[in-house]
């Protein structure tokens, strides 16, 4: 027993002798000043991070000495004294007691703090600003504008979005630096702590800090087109910049020579989960969002097919087909003035669209006719015979400018709502003519193709606006055709790539 | 005195013969003549019939064309009149009426309640509810509704520069969701014709 009893004894000594010992060198903190920065070392000591003493009196001015009668440490920082006791994990500075995570600990000759005495204790006593950053290993000295960043990545459809979320709000710039995307900020440094691509997408491929300490670098992937990015409003003491990354849609160019293309397949059906609404997105060429509108609905049923098809059911059905494709192939925002079977008046239509600032707004229909032999598309855009000289006023009206407080004026626009659409029917007819050409490639069209006419729901649209009849109900035949998933996919397409085309043109400088 | 006493009493007698004269006399006169008037007429007319039966002009009325893309004009006998209302009147009416084999945009049934025209030369015409109601829906044929009726008034009446429709006696966003009717139109012949795009 004796030398078992022994073993153990030695054992539990060595034990002893190792446990302070159980120290390891911590990766550094970096101290930063407006001038300099500098490491700062930092070691674990009883699973706690400590920093010397001496170390934080050299770069704080203390004055650090042992009193056994007050039985721990008295530290003078500026005009004040600080105790900390070397029993406890306490310091008290002028008579207030703050506690700390860990009492002091002794290496030799040198006495270690929790790094935490830094921000608990020092940062309130000094004149100059200590702002401790334990996750970055920071350690800012004096007035250094150093804003945290973190980032998220989120992809969105065919869109990548990008969230910096930087505190404090600091201002910057977003620019397209080659394969990069270069945020600058107007700062000192960047906290960059968190900052790193939570997931990859094909248009964002990293997150890191760029080339200098205040900008921060997003790689692209190669099939990115454009960008957009907007502040938001975050939380208090928060700017939250929104970077929307578009991908090259792999249509045919916006050209105005049309490409006979193959009908490609439907790539998204009406049923599968929609993208949610986006605030803001990439410009699809100026084009951020577009509200479709499919006529008629619940008690107003529309036309009706000689085999009972209801015209509202059909709008309905290839509108919900047209968000699906214009939001996957143009990554613009999409909205649908009904999705369901709803009784909606003429006003609320355009409402949508004037609401929401869209910058199209396209109203499906499907025809009737007394005559059964009448078949095909047209597409009509508004006429104002009838709305007679408040319409050519509004036309040309001129903005008024208002002042506003704090001095300067800004522009309004004062027209009556039911005239909203006066000014827009250059931009109206150009955009009509470019669904019909698109149209005439897919589907079968009227003799009359492209019209105008008094539609009441056009009159209040405050955009570029058209009415697309898609087919006669009335006809047996186009009836069974409009209700065929490839009739109601080729029509999609054709309206997408008119779309596209009357992007294409208007970018071209007529907008 | 007395040469005053007679002159005012003269002139009193001239007062009361001329009074009676203006107020009463001439209306006497002037209505018997009338009836004079209107009983030479009625005699001329009971001699020859052909002549009684009312006077009557040729009116362009409108139809869906055979290919349902245009309308159609047609010309058709309406009974006369000096009154423009009345005139109106009795287009609408005729327009209203069946005609096979023609095929009107206007929905079978619809009834004419009555036309105003204002001295602006804005004519309200008051359709029954059929008008709406048995409205085949689709925008071409809501087109030509309007239009038959905005053609039929405006091609054969020059004093009415546009119309205005009301259903049932008042004013309507649209018959079926469509042509905006908020405002009196005018004539327009694009509908006639169509040129191919």
């Amino acid at each position: 027993m004796k030398p078992l009893v022994a073993a153990l004894t030695a054992a539990l000594c060595l034990l002893a002798v190792a446990l302070p010992a159980q120290q390891t060198a911590a990766l550094p903190y970096t101290v930063i000043t407006r001038d300099a920065r500098r490491p700062l070392a930092a070691r674990t000591m009883n699973g706690q991070e400590m920093f010397a003493l001496d170390d934080l009196a050299r770069l704080f001015n203390l004055t650090v000495r042992e009193d056994a009668s007050a039985g721990g440490l008295v530290i003078g920082a500026g005009g004040q004294t600080i105790l900390l006791s070397t029993q406890q994990p306490l310091a008290s500075v002028s008579g207030r007691m703050t506690s700390l995570p860990a009492a002091p600990a002794r290496d030799g000759r040198t006495w270690y703090v929790p790094v935490d005495f830094v921000s608990r204790v020092l940062a309130p006593v000094s004149p100059t600003r200590i702002d401790l950053r334990k996750p970055s290993r920071i350690l800012l000295v004096g007035d250094v504008r150093m804003p945290r960043v973190a980032a998220r990545v989120e992809a969105l459809g065919t869109l990548s979005r990008v969230t910096l979320d930087v505190a404090p709000p600091t201002a910057h710039t977003v620019a397209q630096d080659g394969s990069r995307l270069v945020v600058r900020f107007d700062a000192d440094a960047l906290d960059a702590a968190d900052l790193r691509a939570n997931t990859t997408t094909d248009l964002v491929t990293n997150i890191h800090l760029g080339d200098t300490p205040q900008s921060i670098a997003i790689d692209l992937g190669p099939r990115f087109a454009s960008f957009r990015a907007t502040d938001q409003p975050g939380a208090a003491g928060l700017t939250r910049i929104v970077i929307d990354l578009a991908a090259q849609t792999d249509t045919t160019p916006p050209t105005p020579t049309p490409t006979p293309t193959p009908t490609p397949t439907q790539p998204t059906q009406p049923t599968q989960p929609e993208v949610p609404p986006l605030l803001d997105l990439p410009p699809a060429g100026g084009l951020r969002t577009i509200v479709i509108d499919a006529g008629h609905g619940g008690d107003d049923a529309g036309a009706k097919g000689t085999q009972g098809t209801l015209e509202k059911n059909v709008t309905l059905a290839i509108a919900r087909r047209l968000k699906a494709a214009l939001e996957a192939r143009l990554g613009t925002r999409v909205l649908l003035t009904r999705d369901g079977d709803q009784t909606i008046g003429p006003d609320q239509r355009a409402a949508v669209a004037n609401n929401n600032k869209a910058d199209l707004f396209i109203s499906l229909h499907a025809n009737a006719s007394v005559r059964p032999n009448v078949a095909g598309a047209e597409v009509f855009y508004l006429s104002l015979e009838g709305y007679g000289e408040a319409a050519q006023r509004a036309a040309q009206a001129p903005r008024d400018a208002l002042p506003v407080l704090g001095g300067g004026t800004r522009d309004i626009e004062v027209i009556p709502w039911e005239l909203a659409q006066a000014r827009y029917i250059d931009q109206s007819a150009a955009f009509a003519r470019a669904i019909e050409g698109a149209l005439r490639e897919r589907v079968p069209m009227s003799p009359r193709a492209l019209q105008q006419a008094p539609f009441r729901v056009l009159v209040g649209a405050n955009m570029p606006a058209a009415l697309v009849e898609l087919g006669f109900l009335t006809n047996t035949q186009q009836e069974q055709r409009l209700l065929a998933d490839d009739y109601q996919n080729a029509i999609v397409q054709a309206l997408v790539e008119g779309i596209i085309r009357y992007r294409g043109a208007a970018a071209g400088g007529t907008r | 005195m007395n040469r005053n006493a007679m002159l005012r009493t003269g002139f009193a007698v001239f007062a009361v013969v001329a009074a009676w004269v203006l107020f009463f006399g001439l209306p006497r006169w002037y209505s018997a003549q009338k009836a004079a008037t209107v009983a030479a007429a009625g005699a001329s007319a009971a001699a020859t019939p052909a002549q009684t039966a009312v006077r009557k002009i040729t009116a362009t009325l409108f139809y869906v064309s055979n290919d349902g893309v245009t309308l159609t004009p047609a010309q058709r006998e309406v009974p006369f009149s000096t009154n423009v209302a009345e005139q109106a009147r009795a287009i609408i009416a005729a327009q209203l009426e069946p005609a096979p084999p023609l095929v009107s945009a206007i929905p079978p049934d619809t009834k004419l309640r009555e036309v105003f025209v204002t001295e602006r030369g804005d004519a309200f015409v008051d359709l029954s509810g059929e008008i709406a109601s048995k409205h085949p829906g689709g925008s071409l044929d809501e087109i030509f509704t309007v239009y038959t009726l905005v053609n039929a008034l405006t091609v054969n009446l020059p004093a009415i520069k546009r119309v205005q429709i009301l259903v049932d006696g008042k004013e309507v966003d649209t018959l079926a969701g469509h042509v905006d009717l908020r405002h009196p139109l005018a004539k327009s012949l694009d509908w006639l014709v169509h040129d191919s795009h």
